[in-house]
């Protein structure tokens, strides 16, 4: 049974990294209707940024806030330079350019901190915690905090906000927000700032555990992929809860059957995307799109 | 060419396409302040592509002079932001979120709390329905209601200028006529100015002051509403009835 309840602490550890991958890609997806590919390139990036700091003697959690900071205007920025010029080509072209970005971002890494694979500082106790008599990784519920306290707050601001409001119109009524006044092309800045700050906090999150490299994020986008499917593309709570699910789900599968382990979690969460766009596309919190005609 | 006198919205020479196809060809318009304006010809005549030249929706050329300034290059958020709430055809209801949400969106504009507050009761005071139900997605309010919503969410913005598509579009005539006896008591009590393209020239001309007729992209006939009204011969050729 402790075994049990660790592993889906763990679970839900890694879950709220996809969760908060997937959120990121799901902001963008509402708004333009692409997947932007380079997002978990960009948390990887602003996580070295983080560990430049560090190193540079910033203390953590400073660094942390910073890495927030710095993602925000990176964000805004990339979206106003690189995205903003092809906003009304079609959407291949924009999915292209974020291929471009990835690329972009996975050598600058490469070329400025190099390949070889760096140890990241975790920001919470080594030492772990002890609940109701199962000890927990401190790491591991620091990061659910974290990721749960990123994706509140994001909530809060989307949900009480009078910004957080002109961008969820903005995303799905751009012509008639256009109307009221609410500058779109903003919007969509601010949501790729907001995406590029959830990402980096995720970077910096997981970061302890995969170990700092430029391709640290490859693997957990696609688990972010499959998490935002499974929730629903469109759904920014099914992101949260299809990443929650994957993260769990994943973790039990690896250790309790034998024949996926660790070498076929991957494969399992590309079998989640495959049967979820088989059976229920929308996802599941996703609304099938009724078209009239 | 100086401004008309009392002129709030001036245009001259408004043109606008949609890609290959001219739908308006040299629009000339004035909106006297204080006046209601109805904008009438048949379908694809130029009424909604005159509005949206006029905000900047589509491509356009031609002066447009609002408020003694002249606005250069035109754009929908520009328009809102200088006083002019525009009631789009189908009534632009963003169906998703709720009856309070439209609301206050459509006070995006306004930075005061206290001003957006005193807008709220004014306009809940028009539509006190809208109070009971402001949790209510606005898609699943019935045509007539969406409309109301979208006056009062252009209210919301303090407008100058109301522009409005078609209000009486799929509505029953009990509802048109509330909805445009609505609009007269705005004009009257706020002080706003209204153009409004309509379709259903007898109940807009009953409303308006003046009135210009449209026809394949020009203004066809313009006059005070009961001249035109009164006119046989614009009734039989222009307004079909």
């Amino acid at each position: 049974m402790h075994d049990l309840a660790q592993q889906i602490v763990s679970g839900l550890a890694t879950g709220s990294i996809f969760a908060s991958m997937a959120l990121a890609l799901v902001l963008i997806y509402r708004a333009m209707g692409i997947i932007n590919f380079a997002q978990g390139e960009m948390a990887m990036f602003t996580t070295y940024i983080a560990w430049q700091l560090v190193q540079n003697g910033m203390p953590m959690w400073a660094a942390f806030g910073a890495t927030v900071l710095v993602a925000f205007v990176g964000g805004v920025a990339l979206e106003r330079l690189v995205i903003r010029p092809v906003e009304r080509a079609p959407q291949l072209t924009v999915v292209i350019v974020t291929l471009g970005l990835f690329t972009a971002f996975n050598g600058l890494a490469g070329w400025f901190w190099g390949f070889i694979v760096k140890s990241f500082p975790t920001p919470f106790p080594t030492s772990p915690l002890q609940l109701g008599g199962v000890a927990f990784s401190a790491q591991d519920l620091g990061v659910i905090v974290v990721s749960l306290v990123t994706l509140g707050l994001i909530s809060l601001f989307f949900q009480k906000t009078k910004l957080g409001l002109a961008m969820r119109a903005a995303a799905l009524y751009p012509e008639e927000s256009r109307m009221l006044g609410i500058r779109v092309g903003w919007m969509l800045a601010l949501g790729w700032g907001l995406a590029a700050v959830v990402g980096a906090i995720s970077g910096i999150m997981i970061a302890p555990v995969v170990f700092l490299d430029p391709n640290m994020m490859q693997t957990v986008i696609v688990y972010a992929f499959a998490a935002a499917v499974l929730g629903g593309i469109e759904s920014p709570i099914g992101a949260v809860v299809g990443g929650l699910i994957l993260g769990v789900g994943i973790n039990l599968l690896g250790t309790y059957v034998d024949a996926i382990g660790n070498e076929l979690r991957l494969a399992a969460a590309l079998a989640v995307i495959v049967v979820v766009l088989m059976v229920k596309p929308a996802g599941l919190f996703g609304r099938a799109t009724v078209q009239r005609v | 060419m100086a401004p008309s006198e009392g002129a709030l919205l001036e245009a001259r020479d408004l043109h606008a396409r949609y890609g290959e196809i001219e739908a308006i060809r040299g629009v000339d318009l004035t909106v006297a302040r204080g006046s209601i304006v109805a904008l009438l010809g048949a379908n694809g005549a130029g009424k909604t592509s005159t509005l949206r030249a006029l905000t900047g929706t589509i491509k356009t050329t031609g002066t447009v002079v609002f408020a003694g300034r002249t606005l250069q290059r035109r754009t929908p958020e520009d328009a809102a932001r200088i006083g002019i709430g525009h009631v789009p055809e189908g009534r632009g209801t963003l169906s998703s979120l709720s009856v309070w949400e439209n609301l206050m969106l459509g006070a995006y504009c306004v930075s005061k709390r206290a001003s957006v507050r005193a807008r709220c009761d004014r306009v809940i005071g028009y539509f006190p329905w809208l109070a009971e139900r402001k949790h209510q997605p606005a898609g699943t309010l019935s045509g007539g209601e969406q409309q109301m919503l979208a006056i009062a969410r252009a209210l919301m913005l303090e407008p100058q200028l109301l522009l409005l598509d078609e209000p009486s579009l799929g509505l029953g005539p009990k509802i048109v006529r509330d909805i445009f006896a609505l609009l007269r008591t705005i004009n009257q009590q706020d002080g706003v100015s209204i153009l409004v393209a309509e379709q259903n020239a007898t109940v807009a001309l009953a409303v308006a002051d003046h009135a210009y007729v449209l026809e394949t992209g020009r203004v066809a006939v313009s006059g005070p509403s009961s001249e035109l009204a009164g006119n046989d011969r614009v009734r039989r050729s222009y307004l079909g009835y």
